[in-house]
């Protein structure tokens, strides 16, 4: 069967932080991150990538569309 | 070719509205214009033409619908009486903010307040002065007779485009309720929506196509700096229509010694007026604003250089009287007469009042 | 296998859609609103009608919903949208015509002009999005807060005695015969986004049958009204929201569920 890899890539000056994508992601990949954005926003990023696969579901919930998602087959 | 038929005035606005290619009448009944609808309703137009009829939920609804549809870049109108007109305000400053083609037409009544049901002209104020809130100003026609009443419509929906503002066309009780003579214009075709969005599209909502950006429609402008200049531009407009289309009528003024100023069915009465007060050996004239705004500033301004007096005629307690002392700059005496209530003054009594107030 | 091999255009399987704006969303942290427009905005792209879709935007938090959506919009006075649509619609038969409201604007101010455009069945698309409170002018009571919920004009909770019971405008007008659709849905999570899409592009598709109202309500968080984070907002929604406002279609096909 086919494996899965995801990636996800965040818009950190489009993230306002709410957290949101967090508790729907089924592999707990995203974190909020230390720094900063221009906004004073903490950013959402990858803290586990090896992870993710790319499901989607970060990217539909989030209210500004800061993520989009990617995702590729590999043979197992 | 001309069509010569005996109508009411409420009838032959709405028909009017028909032959010159109205898309959409949204109304609601009230006293003394309810026959605008209802002939509306009755005749059918969307047979005819296409016409949408549609009667609202309340005035309030009516003039959003008006303003849904303007935005679109549709010719339609909405009519209603003072109370009703009071419901609109709030969407007729809507529509003049927002640019919006559209006439709204109030057949007035007494009031304040739910006031009567016979005519008065007490809404020059609200007409002329803004009555929604916010810097704009309205278009205002103010027919004196059933032809009036007819031929307007199609001259507000000329002006309403030319400038992409509302206009009012200020009617009365009397004028809606009373029958004449009227030559009926042809039927003309109503715009396609092709041709429409030629013309229009440039700012209307129609749907976004891929040859241009999104259209918006608002009257909002949260930076000041773009409030500012988008009501100057209102400005720029109200400008022009005062350089390009004030319309008046002059009566028997080139040798007046006294003038009277009155408008509407007002105007009707006071023409009696002056023909008594001439068989008198009395030289009054009579000046008629067709437009209220732009106003005969001007016209006002240099017949005071000849008259003794001018006598403001209005069915009210005194609205118009103030702009024509404000036109003639105190250089001559002005009063003003008029009664209320929903009675009419009749031309002896508008002699007297000369007579009293203005000859002595 | 590197982040940056997958994170190739051809790998892309989520992006947000142009038919939104690059403006930046007005929006607070973690709001419905952005949500619900993007979903509304990807249903319309995927549908490819947006020659022939005209919004009403209301006012309230999204008044400048015209500002990120980019399709033809028109502004509405608070509450009339429903007959600026209705006007839009009458004039425009073919077109998708699709109001996009909060709970002030539609269960408030706009009673009549709701009940109405629903009474007569207009072909238009009403989205409804209800966070139970008046969240663009600072946090006030709406006829859709909660009783005991606490607002800057309850601030002693919501008391029905005084103010009245929470209104469930959709139930009222879903028995209305000039409805056909009515749906009530959220976006907080994936799941519910996902129906929540599927509810708006039946709503949509619904125009062409010409059968009446498709009245898409959902139910969102307001997290800087509600004096919460986003993430506790949306607990607190489905703990106290939800059992009130109840998820699920409730008119299908013009026959009530």
């Amino acid at each position: 069967m086919a494996k899965v890899k995801g990636a996800i890539v965040v818009d950190t000056e489009t993230c306002k932080g709410c957290e949101v994508c967090i508790p729907v992601c089924p592999e707990n990949v995203i974190s909020m991150s230390t720094e900063v954005n221009r906004k004073g926003y903490h950013y959402a990023y990858m803290s586990n990538p090896e992870v993710c696969t790319g499901c989607t579901n970060c990217g539909i919930v989030c209210p500004d569309r800061a993520i989009s998602v990617y995702r590729v087959k590999v043979s197992a | 070719m001309s069509e010569l038929k005996l109508m009411k005035g409420n009838e032959a606005l709405a028909e009017a509205a028909i032959r010159c290619g109205v898309d959409a009448y949204f109304g609601y009944p009230i006293t003394p214009q309810t026959e605008v609808i209802e002939y509306l309703m009755t005749e059918q137009p969307e047979k005819r033409t296409g016409m949408v009829v549609l009667q609202a939920e309340s005035e309030l609804a009516a003039i959003n619908m008006v303003y849904g549809a303007a935005s679109t870049g549709k010719r339609v109108m909405t009519s209603s009486s003072s109370p009703g007109i009071s419901l609109k305000l709030e969407g007729i400053s809507y529509l003049a903010g927002a640019e919006l083609p559209a006439v709204i037409v109030n057949v007035v009544r007494g009031g304040p307040g739910l006031g009567t049901i016979q005519p008065s002209q007490a809404d020059y104020f609200q007409s002329v002065k803004g009555g929604g809130h916010g810097d704009y100003k309205l278009y205002v026609l103010a027919p004196s007779s059933v032809q009036e009443m007819s031929d307007f419509v199609e001259d507000a929906f000329d002006i309403a485009f030319k400038y992409r503002a509302p206009v009012l066309i200020l009617s009365d009780g009397l004028i809606g309720q009373m029958m004449e003579k009227v030559n009926l214009k042809d039927q003309k075709e109503r715009m396609s929506n092709k041709e429409l969005i030629e013309k229009y599209g440039s700012w209307a909502t129609t749907g976004k196509t891929k040859n241009r950006e999104r259209n918006i429609i608002t009257s909002l402008d949260l930076q000041s700096e773009k409030m500012e200049a988008r009501v100057h531009r209102l400005m720029k407009k109200y400008e022009q229509m005062e350089k390009e289309d004030l319309r008046y009528e002059k009566i028997l003024c080139d040798d007046a010694e006294y003038l009277i100023v009155a408008y509407g069915s007002s105007a009707r009465i006071s023409q009696k007026a002056v023909e008594l007060a001439r068989e008198k050996g009395i030289k009054v004239g009579l000046l008629r604003p067709i437009t209220l705004f732009p106003f005969p500033k001007k016209q006002l301004f240099e017949l005071a250089n000849q008259v003794k007096g001018i006598l403001s005629v209005e069915l009210n307690t005194g609205q118009m009287v103030e702009d024509v002392r404000l036109s003639v700059e105190f250089k001559v005496p002005v009063e003003h007469f008029g009664r209320t209530g929903g009675i009419i003054h009749t031309p002896e009594e508008i002699l007297e009042a000369l007579e009293q107030k203005i000859i002595k | 296998m590197d982040v940056l091999d997958i994170i190739k255009p051809e790998n892309q399987v989520f992006c947000k859609t142009k038919l939104m704006t690059d403006t930046p969303l007005s929006y607070c942290p973690g709001c419905g609103h952005g949500t619900a427009h993007n979903l509304t905005m990807e249903v319309i792209d995927e549908m490819g009608i947006v020659e022939d879709t005209i919004g009403v935007a209301p006012v309230g938090c999204s008044v400048l919903a015209y500002d990120f959506m980019n399709i033809d919009m028109t502004q509405a006075a608070h509450g009339r949208a429903p007959a600026v649509a209705t006007a839009i619609s009458r004039c425009w038969p073919e077109k998708y015509v699709f109001t996009y409201q909060g709970d002030g604007d539609l269960a408030a101010i706009g009673t009549a002009e709701t009940i109405h455009a629903c009474n007569r069945g207009e072909n238009i698309v009403i989205i409804f999005v209800n966070n139970g409170i008046y969240g663009m002018t600072g946090g006030q009571m709406a006829p859709t807060t909660l009783e005991g919920m606490k607002s800057s004009t309850s601030p002693y909770g919501r008391e029905i005695a005084t103010m009245g019971s929470p209104l469930k405008m959709t139930e009222l007008i879903a028995n209305l015969p000039g409805v056909y659709y009515v749906t009530r849905q959220a976006v907080h999570t994936h799941k519910h986004a996902r129906k929540a899409k599927k509810a708006i592009r039946k709503a949509f598709e619904n125009i062409k049958l010409k059968k009446g109202i498709s009245f898409v309500e959902i139910v969102s968080n307001c997290n800087s009204g509600w004096k919460m984070t986003p993430n506790d907002a949306n607990v607190w929604m489905e703990e106290n929201m939800f059992p009130y406002f109840q998820l699920g279609d409730i008119k299908v096909d013009g026959k009530l569920k």
